[in-house]
C-alpha cells in the first residue's frame, strides 16, 4: 500500500515528523517499507510566464526570453530548451536558487547575454527521470508562486507492507484512523453528503447469491464526459499511490477506492440489459475480462451478470465487453460488498490478481459501500458532469458482528504484565472500538472495517499493540526443570559430522530437488516424485539419493582448479513408497552421504601420488563406525563400478554403499578421474552399542603366523567366514596383513598372510594346543577352500 | 720422578691428538697395555727396596691415574662429536609441512546449528524433527490456515506431482518449520493428555523448507528453526525474554538491540516479528528482520488437543540461513548452496 504522506495528513492532524510517524507505523504493525521524498531539495523555483522569445543574436540553438516571474519586472532569461514559447508558464529557477545535484543558479552572461535565472524541465527539478523540454504548467498555474507549493513537492510517498489481517488499513482512510488511534491524535475524516437523484433512471439489483454479496448499491449516470481531464490534484495523488492515471472515470474509482478502501466498478450503462444479478457462475460460463483474459468461469464464482450474460467477475474484476471507454457518456456505477469467502483465492486460481480482489479476500468496510457510491457520484459530475439517478440498494442478512469478550486478568497473563480494566478501556476507546463493560470483563463489538476480531487473543493483540511491545518487560524464562532423554545407543548426530569432519570431508548442502537425468543416472528411479510447479526444469524431481549433488559439486570445484575433494553431506532423499510414514505414500530417510576424489592424501612432498580409491573409503565407513564391525558384499547399484561396489551391513542390516562412480558416469560428467562414493542411512549411523564388560585375559596371547596360496577370484570374506566356522574356541582374533600375487606365488593364485592370535581367560596355552588349533585351521582351509600352505 | 710427569704429559697430548675411537685405544695401550708404560714401571716396583717402593708405587698410581682420567676424557669427547655429528646429519627441515589429512568442515550453516541447538539445550529445550513433503493439513490446517485463507499467498507453496500427471492435492513440500510443531504437540498430547498436568513443551525444530521464490536474498530452498514452548503461564513477555537472551548468546554481545513489531500469522496470536540491530560493525544502526513469533493461536493449540485456557505457549521461526549470514557477515545467500569449497572452507 502506497500513499501521499500530504494526503494522509489531509485526514488526520498530527504533527509528527514523516520519520517520527513512520516509526510509529512500523511499531504498530503497519511495516513502513518506504519512505521517499516525492522531490530533491531545491528552493527559489517559482511560477513564471513566457513573454517573449526571440533568437540569440550569437547562438542557433538559444533563445533570449522575458519572463514573468511574479517580482517586478520581467526578467531576461537565456534558455535553449526546444520547448519555449510566449504564454507558457514554466518553472523558473531564480538567482540563487539551488537545484539538485548541488546547482547554484547566478546571474550570468550566455553569450555574451546576461540570464538572470533558469527555465527548468522536470529532470532539472529531480521530478523525473528524463525531459524532453521545460516542464510546461497548466495555464491557470499562478504566476510567482514557489512551484515546490504548487506542484506540492513537500511530500513523500510511503510504502506499507500490510499483512492480511489489516485489510482496514488498505485505504488513506484507514490508516488515518489507525494513526489517530496510535498517535492520540484527531482524524479529520472526510464529509459525504448524499448527491440527490437528477434523473429517474435505475436498474434493479437482485441478490441471488445474498451470502456472497449481501449488498449491492448501483446507481445510473447519464451524460458524462469520460473525456475530461482528471484534475492534477487527483492525478497527483493517484500517482503517488502508485496508481497510474488512465482516464478521468477510471481515476475516480480507483480515487475512491484509496480514500475509503472501497472497490467500485463503473459499467457501460448501454451495455446492460435488464437487472442487474449478483450470482454464482452458471455451467459453461465464459467471460472476457478486462485484462483481456478469456475466462471458463468455475461454479464457485460469483459474478455480476445482467438478465442475459456475465458481465464481472464480482469484486476481482470486469468484463471487456461491458467495460468503460472514453465514449462512454452512461454508467452504471457499482459499490457493492462480497463476502471474503466467496473471493479469496479466486483470482490467484487464474493467475491475476486485482487491487479489488486484494481488498475483498481480506475483507472491506461493509458500512462503507454507500458512502464511496455517493463520493464518486459527486466526483464524476464535478469532474465529467452528467446527471445521476438513485442509488438502488439491494441488502440481505449482512455479516454478523458478534461481540468478543476479554477477560483484563486473561489479557494480563498471555501478555505478562498486568493491565488494569481501566487501562485496557483507554486503549479500545482509542481505536474506537465499541464495548460493555461487565466489571473487569469488556464485551467489544468489532467495526465494520474489522475482520480480525473474532477471538479474545485479537483484543489480547490490540491491548499489547497499543501498549507498544517494546514496553512489555523481557524478564529471563521461568520453567519446569526436567531432565532431557539422552539415550546412549544414539550418537548424536553433530559427533557423526565431526567424524567425517575429522577425516578431511568437507560438509555441503544440497537442493532436495534435482535433475531428473541426475535420479536416471544415479538411482535409475523409475518412480520420480515430481514437483507441480518447480522453479526450474533442472530443479524438477524430489532426490532419491544425495549423489547427484555431490557429483555435481565436485565438478564446480574441478572448474574452480580444486584437484582434491572431500564432501558430505546429511540431509533427507525422498521415494515413493505405500508404507511410507509420517506421510503417507512417502520414505523420507535421513541420509549420509560422501564422496571422495583425487590423491589418496592431500598432495603435498610427502605423500606419494597415491589417487584415492574404493579402500580409502571402506577405512573411513570403517573409522566412522567403528567399533562396530561391519560386513561388505557385492553389489550392483546404478551409480557404481559394478566390480568396486559394495554394500554395507551392520549386524546383518544393510545401511549403505560405497564404490567408485561408474565409468559410464565419469565420461559423461566429464570426470579426469573417478571419485569413490558412499551413501548411507544417518539413523543407522548414529545407532551404536552401549558396551558390555567382557574379562580380560590374565595370561598372554600365543601369536602364530600362516600364509596360504588360494585362487585369486576367492573373496577375503569368504574364507573369513569359512575360517569362523570351524574355528578353535582358543582363537581369539585373525588378522590380515599381506595380500602378495607375483613371483613364487603361481598364476591366478594369491598368497594371504595371517596374524592369529589365540588366548584362554582361564590359563596360559600349551604348546601343543596351539599347533593342534593351527593345523585344525589349515587343513580346514584345505578342505573348504583348496588352499595351500606357503612354503 | 720427572719421568713420570713427562709419560702423563705424553698420554695427554697423545690422547688429544687423535679423534677415532678404535685409534684411542691402541694408544691406551702404549701407556696402560699390558706393557705400556705405566705397566711396565709397576712391574719394575718389584724391583725396588722396600723403603723406596712405597713412595714410588703411590707416585706412578697418580700417575697411572691421570692417564686414566685423560683416556676417559677422551673418550667421552669423541663420542659427544659422535652424536653431534650424528644429530647434525639427522636434522630436519622442520618447516615443511606435516603429512596428514587435512581436517574439512562444517557447513557455516550446520555451524549456526549446532550452536543454535546448544544454546536452547541449556534451557532445556529438545530438538525435533519432521517430514519435509508434508500434509497440507500439518502445514497449514493445522497451522490455522485453512484452504483459501489469504495468508496461503504469503507462502508460494511447492507441490507434488501425482505419478499419473496430475498435482496431489493433499502433500506438499513444507513452507515453513511450524509443522512441526503441530506433530509435536499431537505427540505430546497422545502420550500426556491423560495426566492432570501435562509436562511442558519446550522444543526447537530445525529444518529445511522450500517456497518458490530465487533471487540474491531468497533461494527455493532455505533452513528455518522453529521453536515451541507450552505449559501452565507461558506469556508474550517469557517470549520476549527467550528470544532476548538468545540473540545476545548467539551474537556473543550484549552491543544488540532487539524489538518486537506486531505482525500477522495465521498460527500465533498475537504476534510479532523480531528486529535486531549492531552497534558496531558493517550494518551498524540498521533494523534487520530476523524472525517472526508470537503467543500459539488458540485454535492451533486446539486442533492439537490441548485447552487453551489451561495452557499458552509461544512459538518463534528465526532463518537460521539469515542468523548465519549475520554471524558470519555472509552477504548472499546463494553461496550456501554453491557448493564452493571455496567458500565452505572459511568456516572449517
Amino acid at each position: 500500500m502506497k500513499f501521499s504522506e500530504s494526503w494522509l495528513r489531509t485526514l488526520v492532524d498530527t504533527q509528527l515528523s514523516s520519520e517520527a510517524l513512520s516509526h510509529l507505523l512500523t511499531m504498530a504493525g503497519l511495516e513502513v517499507e518506504g519512505l521517499e521524498p516525492v522531490a530533491p531539495q531545491f528552493n527559489d523555483v517559482v511560477v513564471a510566464l513566457v513573454l517573449d522569445v526571440v533568437k540569440h543574436p550569437d547562438a542557433d540553438r538559444l533563445n533570449v526570453c522575458k519572463v514573468d516571474t511574479g517580482r517586478g519586472e520581467p526578467t531576461t532569461i537565456v534558455c535553449g530548451a526546444p520547448n519555449v514559447a510566449v504564454g507558457l508558464r514554466v518553472p523558473c529557477a531564480l538567482p540563487g536558487a539551488k537545484l539538485p545535484g548541488d546547482f547554484t543558479i547566478k546571474i550570468a552572461k550566455v553569450r555574451g547575454i546576461e540570464s538572470s535565472g533558469m527555465l527548468c524541465s522536470a529532470k532539472e527539478l529531480g521530478i523525473a527521470e528524463e525531459a524532453s523540454g521545460l516542464l510546461v504548467l497548466p495555464a491557470d498555474a499562478p504566476v510567482g508562486q514557489s512551484i515546490r507549493e504548487y506542484l506540492d513537492l513537500d511530500d513523500s510517498q510511503f510504502e506499507l507492507k500490510l499483512t492480511p489481517n489489516r485489510a482496514d488499513c488498505l485505504s488513506l482512510t484507514g490508516v488515518a484512523r489507525e494513526v489517530a488511534a496510535i498517535a492520540g491524535a484527531q482524524a479529520k475524516l472526510i464529509e459525504v453528503p448524499e448527491v440527490a437523484a437528477t434523473i429517474a433512471d435505475q436498474r434493479a439489483v437482485v441478490l441471488n447469491a445474498p451470502d456472497a454479496c449481501p449488498l449491492y448499491c448501483g446507481r445510473v449516470l447519464k451524460g458524462v464526459n469520460a473525456k475530461a481531464p482528471t484534475p492534477e490534484w487527483m492525478k497527483r495523488r493517484l500517482e503517488r499511490s502508485g496508481i497510474r492515471s488512465i482516464s478521468a472515470l477510471v481515476d475516480v474509482t480507483n480515487y475512491v477506492m484509496l480514500e475509503l478502501g472501497q472497490p467500485l466498478h463503473a459499467f457501460d450503462n448501454t451495455k446492460l440489459e435488464g437487472a442487474v444479478h449478483a450470482r454464482m457462475a452458471k455451467p459453461e460460463e465464459k467471460l472476457l475480462l478486462l485484462n483481456e483474459q478469456a475466462i471458463a468461469i468455475d461454479a464457485d464464482i460469483l459474478v455480476i451478470a445482467d438478465d442475459v450474460k456475465p458481465l464481472a467477475m464480482a469484486g476481482i474484476m470486469g468484463g471487456e465487453e461491458s467495460g468503460i471507454t472514453l465514449e462512454t457518456s452512461e454508467l452504471f456505477l457499482e459499490s457493492a460488498f462480497f463476502a471474503p469467502k466467496a473471493i479469496a483465492g479466486r483470482a490467484r486460481r487464474y493467475g491475476f490478481g486485482s487491487d479489488a480482489s486484494h481488498r475483498f479476500e481480506r475483507g472491506v468496510d461493509f458500512g462503507g459501500a454507500r458512502r464511496a457510491i455517493e463520493r464518486a457520484t459527486q466526483l464524476i459530475i464535478d469532474i465529467c458532469g452528467g446527471a445521476a439517478g438513485p442509488v438502488v440498494e439491494a441488502k440481505a442478512e449482512m455479516p454478523a458482528r458478534q461481540p468478543v469478550r476479554l477477560r483484563s486478568a486473561r489479557a494480563s497473563a498471555v501478555i505478562g504484565m498486568v493491565f488494569s480494566a481501566e487501562q485496557i478501556a483507554g486503549l479500545f476507546n482509542g481505536l474506537g472500538l465499541p464495548f460493555v463493560r461487565e466489571g473487569d470483563d469488556f464485551l467489544v463489538t468489532p467495526p465494520t472495517w474489522r475482520f480480525d476480531i473474532e477471538i479474545e487473543e485479537d483484543l489480547i493483540e490490540e491491548i499489547a499493540r497499543l501498549h507498544g511491545y517494546d514496553n512489555i518487560p523481557a524478564p529471563a524464562p521461568r520453567g519446569n526443570l526436567k531432565m532431557m532423554v539422552q539415550p546412549e545407543a544414539q550418537r548424536p548426530a553433530a559427533r557423526v559430522r565431526q567424524l567425517l569432519v575429522d577425516r578431511g570431508y568437507q560438509e555441503v548442502v544440497n537442493f532436495a530437488f534435482v535433475e531428473e537425468a541426475w535420479e536416471a543416472d544415479f538411482a535409475a528411479n523409475p518412480d520420480l516424485i515430481r514437483l507441480a510447479n518447480p522453479i526450474a526444469s533442472q530443479m524438477a524431481v524430489m532426490r532419491s539419493t544425495l549423489f547427484g549433488g555431490l557429483i555435481s559439486n565436485l565438478v564446480t570445484n574441478l572448474k574452480r582448479k580444486q584437484s582434491r575433494v572431500r564432501l558430505f553431506e546429511t540431509g533427507r532423499a525422498f521415494q515413493r513408497d505405500a508404507q511410507g510414514a509420517p506421510v503417507a505414500g512417502f520414505r523420507q530417510p535421513w541420509k549420509l552421504a560422501g564422496l571422495a576424489y583425487g590423491g589418496a592424501l592431500p598432495e603435498g612432498w610427502g605423500s606419494g601420488a597415491l589417487k584415492v580409491d574404493f579402500f580409502d573409503m571402506k577405512g573411513d565407513i570403517e573409522a566412522l563406525l567403528a567399533p562396530a564391525q561391519l560386513r561388505f558384499e557385492r553389489l550392483q547399484h546404478p551409480a557404481l563400478h559394478p566390480g568396486r561396489a559394495a554394500k554395507v551391513l551392520l549386524d546383518g542390516r544393510e545401511i549403505g554403499c560405497l564404490g567408485e562412480l561408474h565409468p559410464e558416469w565419469v565420461q559423461k560428467y566429464d570426470l579426469p578421474q573417478a571419485p569413490v562414493v558412499f551413501e548411507l542411512d544417518f539413523d543407522l549411523v548414529k545407532a551404536v552399542h552401549v558396551p558390555s564388560y567382557l574379562e580380560v585375559s590374565k595370561f598372554p596371547p600365543v601369536i602364530r603366523d600362516l600364509a596360504i596360496v588360494v585362487d585369486q577370484g576367492l573373496g577375503l570374506q569368504t574364507l573369513l567366514d569359512g575360517m569362523k566356522e570351524q574355528l578353535p574356541t582358543l582363537v581369539q582374533d585373525i588378522q590380515l596383513f599381506d595380500v602378495y600375487v607375483g613371483k613364487g606365488v603361481p598364476e591366478n593364485k594369491k598368497s594371504l598372510a595371517f596374524r592369529i592370535v589365540m588366548q584362554d581367560t582361564q590359563r596360559t596355552l600349551l604348546d601343543s594346543e596351539v599347533d593342534a588349533a593351527m593345523q585344525q585351521l589349515v587343513s580346514c582351509l584345505e578342505r573348504a577352500f583348496g588352499a595351500q600352505l606357503r612354503a | 720422578m720427572d719421568n713420570l710427569d713427562q709419560i702423563v704429559s705424553e698420554a695427554q697430548s697423545a690422547f688429544a691428538a687423535i679423534s677415532d675411537p678404535d685409534a684411542l685405544e691402541q694408544v691406551k695401550a702404549r701407556f696402560l697395555g699390558k706393557s705400556g708404560q705405566i705397566t711396565e714401571l709397576l712391574k719394575g716396583l718389584g724391583k725396588l727396596p722396600p723403603e723406596e717402593k712405597k713412595t714410588a708405587g703411590a707416585a706412578i698410581n697418580v700417575a697411572k691415574t691421570a692417564v686414566e682420567v685423560a683416556l676417559n676424557e677422551r673418550r667421552e669427547a669423541i663420542r659427544k662429536a659422535a652424536l653431534e655429528a650424528r644429530l647434525a646429519e639427522e636434522a630436519l627441515d622442520i618447516t615443511l609441512p606435516g603429512r596428514a589429512e587435512v581436517r574439512g568442515g562444517l557447513h557455516p550453516v550446520t555451524r549456526t546449528l549446532e550452536r543454535i541447538e546448544s544454546l536452547f539445550r541449556s534451557i532445556g529445550f529438545e530438538v525435533a524433527d519432521g517430514p519435509e513433503i508434508e500434509e497440507d493439513f500439518f502445514n497449514f490446517t493445522a497451522m490455522n490456515t485453512p484452504e483459501d485463507h489469504p495468508a496461503r499467498s504469503m507462502h508460494d507453496t511447492f507441490y507434488l506431482q501425482n505419478p499419473d500427471g496430475t498435482v496431489a492435492d493433499k502433500v506438499l513440500l513444507r513452507t515453513h518449520t511450524s509443522p512441526i510443531q503441530a506433530r509435536y504437540m499431537k505427540a505430546h498430547v497422545e502420550r500426556y493428555g491423560q495426566l492432570e498436568k501435562m509436562p511442558e513443551i519446550r522444543i526447537i525444530a530445525p529444518g529445511r523448507v522450500y517456497r518458490v521464490d530465487s533471487d540474491a536474498t531468497h533461494s527455493p530452498m532455505f533452513n528455518q528453526v522453529e521453536g515451541l514452548w507450552v505449559g501452565e503461564g507461558v506469556s508474550f513477555a517469557d517470549l520476549k525474554g527467550v528470544i532476548a537472551d538468545f540473540l545476545r548468546s548467539f551474537f556473543e554481545t550484549d552491543d544488540l538491540k532487539v524489538r518486537f513489531r506486531p505482525s500477522f500469522f495465521p498460527f500465533t496470536e498475537p504476534s510479532a516479528e523480531i528486529d535486531v540491530a549492531f552497534m558496531s560493525g558493517p550494518l551498524e544502526g540498521r533494523w534487520l528482520e530476523i524472525a517472526g513469533c508470537g503467543m500459539v493461536h488458540p485454535d492451533v493449540l486446539r486442533i492439537a488437543g490441548i485447552d487453551p485456557e489451561k495452557y499458552t505457549g509461544f512459538a518463534f521461526g528465526f532463518g537460521q540461513d539469515r542468523l548465519t549470514m549475520l554471524r558470519y557477515g555472509v552477504n548472499d545467500l546463494r553461496l550456501f548452496f554453491e557448493g564452493d569449497l571455496r567458500f565452505l572452507r572459511q568456516f572449517a
